[in-house]
């Protein structure tokens, strides 16, 4: 299916690739090397392309970049505003997830960055849906698409109700790449406001004890509590990885008057905290 | 202790400046401070009884100075003054070599065997700095020497076994001497099932299995000058540690060496030899033996060494130098793999050792002055450049979990510097020394990751920003002789500054399962370590003689506490009878209660004990050459015992019944 629209692009890039010769710029620079093609929606005279380093949407956090093609000019559009809104359909009652908006990713001219948090899937990969508005010239455009979001191995995200009666979403950015050692750890913490509405929580401050349940429950030293950073939005910590293999990362949340809204302590009766996210490496 | 390098760098001086003097050369120094033991398989013991194909670890246990920490009944760690490998410096032939097991399962001395040498020369304290930088002293297992007699063809054939373990060993070598080239090989092979400790009480997991074989050869390309190359293979497979959770599958060495040789005569310079030399270690642990394990794992280690010496005898009116410019490089690199016992997680891995290289170049240089007839000043100095680098990026990442401050590479710059004087008499020897050491830490000590230490139940995690440890010294020993009556007393103490040892880091969690927690290097301010031994015989008759020895040692830190592993109060008494052709000799050994035991370092109080062994020996003669018969019996009461070396109080042998038997063809 991919296929029947890559082949009529690459040919298109090509002939005109060669045929824009005489401009000053003769190099073409790929804005998207490195990153792997999730998905493309075609909509009026526009091709949308998703992309993110695995090529394919997962639970948790996605970092996803995007870009627009104008079909008739075969070029990128450079000057779009753009939003989104992915909804699950469940049985009953559809719901959306936390994300950001979307703006140009830093230093490139064709590619929009944003994230979105799928905190949910069915097994089969099926429920999300995901709709584009975006305005090109003046002109409003709109489009709605089935996506996959498949399930990741891992507990990288959590929805959890906390002692407030609030619900919140807990996400697990990185480390992406973790390594024996002290690796940054960043989560975005979300509250469910109403079925559309994920505002960042702010000022919280999460504890962190993370437990190996293969070694006995060994843990690592000079870990550090994860805070809000105003400047991303951000939860910031210090996860020690003294090996490689299955981490539990315990977690407790406290709002900013310290009161744990969720999770428990780690004691040798106690091998973990209701409020979790997992690590493998 | 800046003014007493100095007064012992005047003293080097000052000996270096009698160098003019015009007097008559002297021979060769007959007076060494070291205890040299020589390994002769073929003869039968002068001093103590020994098993012709006893190890060299049973060796080395003879020495006054040396007790062997046992782990099993293989591969035991050599300490010498109290202090263990990391404050000694053990080479073979002068060959840096360095075990590859985080857990100290493979000595040096394993990976030789008697066969593959001629003696080994152990110098206590500052004394043992030839080959290189130490705190407690130095043990060099010497190779044979060339040899180009033209004595032909000889070959020797040993059998021994043991009725404690069922202990078979069998030895043999072969050599081809010619006037130009010689060539000569050994082989031998040991194995032992486990042994019982006293009251028949079998102890699982101490079976071994190992054999060594070597190869040597020399050419002499003119009167003054011969080349000689060695190969030593050394293979211990399922040796089991009954003191330990985990046991060897595999500790193999290959250890090759290339020396050049040269002896000008009647010149100043009698011998400059020099070396290029490379050596190989794998060594294996393994847990499959063990019915129960907390979990399974894998735990492989390497350590690669290139270098080289260069070593000059001068001899000049009164001096005797020693020159010994050397260098190495070192890569030891270990890892650990456990399995989860969930199978759905990951296998989970680390670098215990992450690929440290440890390059080392220094200049020994020592002078025998023999200012008069009977009194001698011995003087050595030792400068060396020590490098430690982390090849591994993911290793100095591993150590920032618990360092603010971890460098890749770490520069040290080692002095060691002694001094001694000696008087010899008719009727009595007396020597004093002082002397000044500084070492680098151990790849353990600096940049171990969870390297689990089953003596006090703690993880240990290395600290690459340690100092040197330093430790100023001073040694005493006296020998009188009433006719046939001699009485010696020698005495060693050590003042250790920055005296490297594992602290609790109190909130960290052991990897280890079942572990009491997680200890990291770090340094006491100083720490004293004092031994005394007090050696007497006397010669009833021609064929009588008893022989007897009493040592006390102590350790203790600047906080109080004692140190680990120091010996308690011992004693050994031997009843000789020897005649040239048969040798018999009762010995009582026995250690007192050890009461100053360092509980915060895992000790408990080890009971005293006291065995008794009988050695017999028969020379026989006939045509086709000599037969050397060895036997006895060790631990005749059959005591059920364990001494303060033994790791964990796990036991020693109970009754063993042995015999060795030699055959020698000229």
């Amino acid at each position: 299916m991919k296929l029947k629209y890559l082949l009529p692009i690459a040919f298109i890039t090509l002939f005109f690739s060669c045929s824009t010769d005489d401009d000053d710029n003769t190099t073409i620079v790929n804005e998207v090397e490195g990153l792997e093609l999730i998905q493309t929606i075609v909509n009026d005279n526009q091709t949308i392309e998703f992309y993110n380093e695995k090529g394919l949407f997962e639970t948790g956090y996605n970092l996803i970049s995007l870009r627009i093609k104008d079909n008739t000019t075969d070029s990128y559009i450079e000057d779009a505003i753009l939003s989104w809104m992915p909804m699950m359909q469940m049985p009953t009652m559809e719901h959306s997830s936390p994300k950001s908006s979307i703006s140009k990713a830093l230093g490139k001219d064709t590619i929009y960055e944003g994230f979105i948090i799928y905190q949910m899937t069915n097994t089969d990969a099926s429920g999300w849906s995901l709709t584009l508005n975006y305005t090109i010239d003046g002109t409003d455009y709109s489009v709605t698409e089935t996506i996959s979001v498949f399930q990741y191995e891992n507990q990288n995200t959590a929805s959890f109700m906390g002692s407030d009666d609030t619900k919140y979403i807990l996400a697990l950015i990185e480390p992406k790449d973790p390594s024996i050692a002290v690796n940054t750890m960043k989560v975005g913490l979300f509250k469910m406001e109403n079925m559309m509405t994920f505002p960042v929580v702010e000022d919280y401050t999460i504890a962190l004890d993370p437990r190996m349940p293969g070694m006995g429950n060994h843990t690592s030293p000079n870990n550090t509590d994860l805070t809000y950073n105003n400047a991303d939005n951000f939860y910031y910590g210090d996860l020690s990885l003294t090996m490689t293999g299955y981490w539990k990362l315990n977690l407790k949340l406290m709002n900013a008057d310290d009161s744990v809204l969720k999770g428990e302590d780690v004691t040798d009766e106690n091998e973990a905290s209701s409020l979790y996210l997992e690590l493998e490496f | 202790m800046k003014m007493l390098i100095t007064v012992i760098l005047c003293l080097l001086l000052s000996s270096l400046g009698f160098a003019q003097d015009n007097n008559k050369e002297i021979k060769k120094d007959t007076t060494k401070l070291e205890e040299v033991l020589v390994l002769s398989r073929r003869k039968l013991s002068n001093h103590r009884q020994e098993k012709t194909l006893s190890s060299i670890d049973d060796y080395l246990e003879k020495s006054n100075k040396v007790t062997m920490i046992k782990r099993g009944n293989y591969a035991w760690e050599p300490t010498i003054n109290n202090m263990t490998s990391e404050r000694l410096v053990v080479t073979i032939d002068g060959m840096q070599i360095f075990g590859a097991c985080t857990d100290k399962m493979d000595p040096i001395t394993s990976y030789v065997d008697v066969s593959n040498l001629e003696k080994v020369t152990i110098g206590s304290g500052q004394e043992g700095t030839e080959n290189g930088h130490s705190i407690g002293g130095g043990i060099d297992l010497k190779l044979p020497s060339s040899k180009f007699n033209g004595s032909g063809f000889k070959s020797g054939l040993d059998l021994g076994y043991e009725t404690n373990g069922n202990y078979k060993a069998t030895g043999l070598d072969v050599e081809y001497t010619g006037n130009k080239f010689f060539i000569s090989t050994d082989g031998i092979y040991r194995k032992s099932d486990n042994y019982d400790a006293g009251g028949n009480e079998e102890i699982l997991y101490s079976q071994f299995e190992k054999y060594n074989i070597s190869l040597k050869s020399g050419y002499k390309f003119s009167e003054t000058q011969s080349l000689d190359a060695s190969i030593i293979y050394d293979k211990a497979t399922d040796v089991g540690y009954p003191a330990l959770p985990m046991d060897v599958s595999l500790a193999e060495a290959l250890i090759a060496s290339l020396t050049h040789y040269y002896k000008p005569e009647d010149k100043a310079l009698k011998s400059l030899e020099t070396k290029l030399y490379f050596n190989t270690i794998t060594h294996i642990m393994d847990d499959t033996k063990r019915p129960v394990v907390a979990i399974r794992m894998d735990m492989p280690g390497w350590s690669d060494t290139y270098g080289f010496y260069s070593k000059a005898d001068v001899v000049k009116n009164k001096h005797h130098f020693t020159f010994n410019f050397n260098g190495f490089y070192n890569k030891s690199l270990a890892e650990m793999t456990m399995f989860s016992n969930n199978p759905s997680e990951p296998d989970m891995f680390m670098y215990t050792w992450p690929d440290i290289r440890t390059l080392y170049s220094g200049i020994f240089i020592k002078d025998d002055f023999h200012f008069s007839a009977h009194e001698t000043l011995a003087s050595s100095i030792r400068l060396g450049y020590h490098n430690n680098k982390i090849a591994k990026e993911v290793g100095v990442q591993s150590l920032e979990i618990f360092h603010d401050n971890v460098q890749d590479q770490n520069n040290r710059f080692l002095v060691s510097l002694s001094s001694a004087y000696q008087l010899k008499k008719e009727n009595y020897n007396l020597s004093f020394g002082l002397g000044y050491g500084e070492r680098a830490p151990s790849v353990s000590e600096g940049y171990g990751f969870f390297l689990f230490n089953s003596f006090d139940n703690y993880d240990y995690i290395g600290n690459p920003n340690l100092k040197d440890e330093k430790a100023l010294e001073a040694n005493f020993s006296f020998k009188q002789k009433f006719n046939d009556f001699e009485i010696g007393l020698e005495s060693s103490y050590f003042h250790i500054m920055d005296y490297i040892i594992g602290e609790i880091a109190p909130d960290v969690s052991s990897m280890t399962i079942g572990a009491n927690g997680v200890r990291v290097y770090t340094a006491l301010d100083h720490a004293s370590i004092f031994n005394t031994y007090v050696n007497s015989s006397y010669k009833i008759s021609e064929r009588f003689a008893i022989n007897g020895t009493v040592g006390y040692n102590y350790g203790k830190g600047n906080d109080g506490e004692n140190l680990p592993l120091i010996k308690p109060f011992s004693y050994f008494a031997e009843f000789n009878y020897n005649t040239p052709k048969f040798n018999a000799a009762l010995q009582l050994n026995g250690n007192g209660n050890q009461s100053n035991y360092s509980s915060r370092y895992g000790e408990n109080e080890t009971a005293d004990y006291a065995i008794l062994n009988l050695n017999l020996g028969n020379v026989f003669h006939n045509k086709l050459g000599k037969t050397v018969l060895k036997y006895g019996v060790e631990n005749i009461l059959d005591t059920k015992y364990s001494t303060y070396a033994d790791w964990n109080n796990f036991p020693r042998q109970g009754r063993n019944f042995y015999v060795n038997l030699s055959f020698v063809f000229p």
